[in-house]
């Protein structure tokens, strides 16, 4: 694993007087798959919202290499390289996979500025469109409006369409919430096939995925980093155990 | 944006040419010009409301602009009236790029009301500058003129008109299903999502205001010339009031459905003017509070919704949040009205 591909310095949002992120440092080496865990309201929603230009830092500044991505509006960040996915699926209800797909795909260029010609025109992406659906197990369902997926093809849809846009900076905002197991354990295979040549940043609070995934893994407490470190070594860590066990609701 | 069946679209097409055509042998010649260029206002508008998901309440700027300025350049400088008409549908762009610029980026209400704002000081400037736009007496005797051709009659003038309307429409149905169409549909239902997908959201919303204004200005010029005037109601606010009703009544996000709307608010207009009866808003007032409460999606969506399978069939015709259950709200709406 090489160098810090995304950096956090300082980083900080306050709304209203609740500081939520406050003063984050974090390094996501190059390749590696980093988890951000930590009891609800630890910021770490908000986090990811300033890694990807969702809302404007209070202080600090985020780097994607030597890039400074620091106040950058969420589609540059998208098209610089840093890609998201959302915790509450968030898809077009009305369009199909394919079609979510060909969006994604066409995205970076100036195709879809072009309102004199058919939107068939979409269809050059096909063929990159079916192999995305085929990776995350979507092809029987490609012609299907998204508003009518099933709840797991919904989340499986969500992974594509942020590998769609080929990313240096793949980020997982809860990608397994609200799963059963079975879709869990496919979940964990897709991100372990996807992550080739990628760097992954996930927000997860199912810790046999962070074991089985994630080899640094950051633990966030009231918006500051408590500890970090590879997940055998933070899990017996006294602060995380009290961090965890002081919030009821920290398991769910 | 037509009925799902492909079997069911060149029928339907073909049946609206038709009465395109008829239009005039049905109805009073100008009365079935004032149909086909309300019609076009409405789609231009649905364009906006319908399949950006942006509620403009002050599109009277740009149907009242080009129909000032299509006037104009028709008094003034003799040209052919399409090219009069195309000036107008040019000049309309052209203002609705500042505004759009300023308001694209306001959500919901606050969209609606700097529009309506806009128009008002739209309306201000032209009833101010009365050098120019004839202040309280308008523009007369604009003239309707071909290559020397007198179309000062309306049942002419109409067939001479529909070729612009019909581009108008065209316009409208190739955006929507353009790739860029695709985009404004992925930014009416859910914006946060194509901006993280790299799509810079603002700006296409101010591709689609720009296009919804041209193509209300194509039909506001075309009424201006045809009825040989342009008045200071083209640019009031009841003017952008009158094109929401046309489409809401029709039907949100249908095209159609605006064409229906149109007509039947024009009709019905009429026939409440020529029968001498003075409380015309109260009978279309009253007429629109029962189909919205009755038909939810508009005449039209909901006659669609009536014939078609509930499964299958069309794709980016079905009306925004069909497909998961719920109605019909786009932005800037704060309910189905």
């Amino acid at each position: 694993m090489d160098g810090p591909v995304l950096r956090a310095q300082g980083l900080a949002k306050e709304f209203r007087g609740f500081r939520a992120v406050d003063g984050v440092d974090l390094d996501v080496a190059e390749g590696s798959v980093h988890a951000l865990v930590g009891p609800n309201g630890a910021g770490k929603t908000t986090l990811f919202n300033l890694l990807t230009g969702f809302l404007k830092p209070s202080a600090g500044r985020i780097l994607l290499g030597d890039r400074d991505l620091t106040g950058r509006r969420p589609e540059q960040v998208a098209r610089l390289g840093v890609a998201r996915s959302f915790q509450i699926t968030s898809l077009f209800p009305q369009l199909t996979p394919r079609e979510h797909l060909e969006l994604a795909l066409a995205g970076a260029t100036r195709l879809t500025w072009r309102f004199w010609r058919s939107d068939r025109l979409l269809g050059r992406y096909a063929g990159r469109a079916a192999e995305l659906l085929d990776q995350v197990g979507l092809t029987a369902h490609a012609a299907t409006p998204a508003g009518t997926l099933a709840y797991g093809h919904k989340r499986a849809l969500e992974l594509a369409l942020a590998l769609a846009l080929d990313p240096r900076v793949l980020l997982l905002d809860e990608p397994t919430a609200g799963m059963g197991a079975e879709d869990i354990d496919r979940t964990v295979e897709l991100v372990r096939k996807v992550r080739a040549g990628r760097t992954v940043v996930m927000v997860e609070h199912n810790m046999s995925v962070v074991s089985s995934l994630a080899d640094r893994v950051t633990v966030l407490q009231s918006g500051k980093v408590l500890v970090e470190g590879p997940y055998a070594e933070i899990r017996h860590d006294p602060r995380v155990i009290s961090a965890y066990l002081g919030d009821p609701h920290a398991e769910d | 944006m037509i009925a799902s069946r492909p079997a069911a679209r060149p029928l339907l097409l073909a049946t609206g040419l038709l009465l395109a055509l008829a239009l005039p042998w049905m109805v009073y010649p100008p009365v079935a010009l004032d149909i086909a260029c309300w019609a076009l206002f409405a789609a231009a508008l649905d364009l906006l409301l319908g399949f950006t998901g942006l509620l403009s309440f002050g599109h009277a700027a740009f149907w009242g602009t080009s129909a000032y300025v299509a006037g104009l350049i028709a008094l003034r400088s003799g040209l052919p009236f399409p090219v009069a008409v195309l000036g107008g549908a040019a000049s309309a762009a052209l203002l609705a790029l500042p505004i759009g610029y300023l308001s694209v980026r306001l959500r919901g209400i606050y969209f609606a009301m700097v529009t309506l704002a806009f128009a008002q000081m739209v309306y201000f400037v032209v009833n101010q500058w009365r050098g120019l736009t004839g202040g309280e007496n308008g523009l007369q005797g604009v003239p309707r003129e071909l290559f020397g051709l007198d179309l000062s009659d309306s049942f002419l003038f109409y067939y001479a008109g529909l070729p612009l309307v019909l581009l108008g429409f065209l316009a409208v149905w190739r955006i929507v299903r353009s790739p860029f169409g695709r985009v404004l549909a992925s930014i009416r239902d859910n914006p946060a999502r194509a901006q993280a997908l790299g799509y810079p959201v603002d700006r296409y919303r101010l591709l689609a205001f720009v296009l919804s204004a041209a193509l209300s200005g194509l039909a506001g010029g075309l009424f201006a010339v045809g009825h040989g005037f342009a008045s200071l109601e083209n640019v009031y606010w009841t003017t952008s009031g009158q094109v929401v009703m046309m489409v809401v009544l029709g039907g949100i996000g249908t095209l159609w459905g605006g064409v229906l709307g149109a007509a039947l608010v024009v009709l019905l207009n009429d026939y409440l003017v020529t029968s001498g009866f003075e409380g015309i808003g109260i009978v279309t007032g009253a007429i629109f509070v029962i189909i919205v409460l009755v038909f939810r999606r508009g005449v039209w969506g909901t006659a669609r919704d009536l014939v078609r399978p509930r499964s299958g069939g069309g794709r980016r015709d079905r009306p925004p949040g069909e497909a998961d259950g719920t109605p019909a709200r786009p932005q800037g709406v704060g309910s189905p009205v």
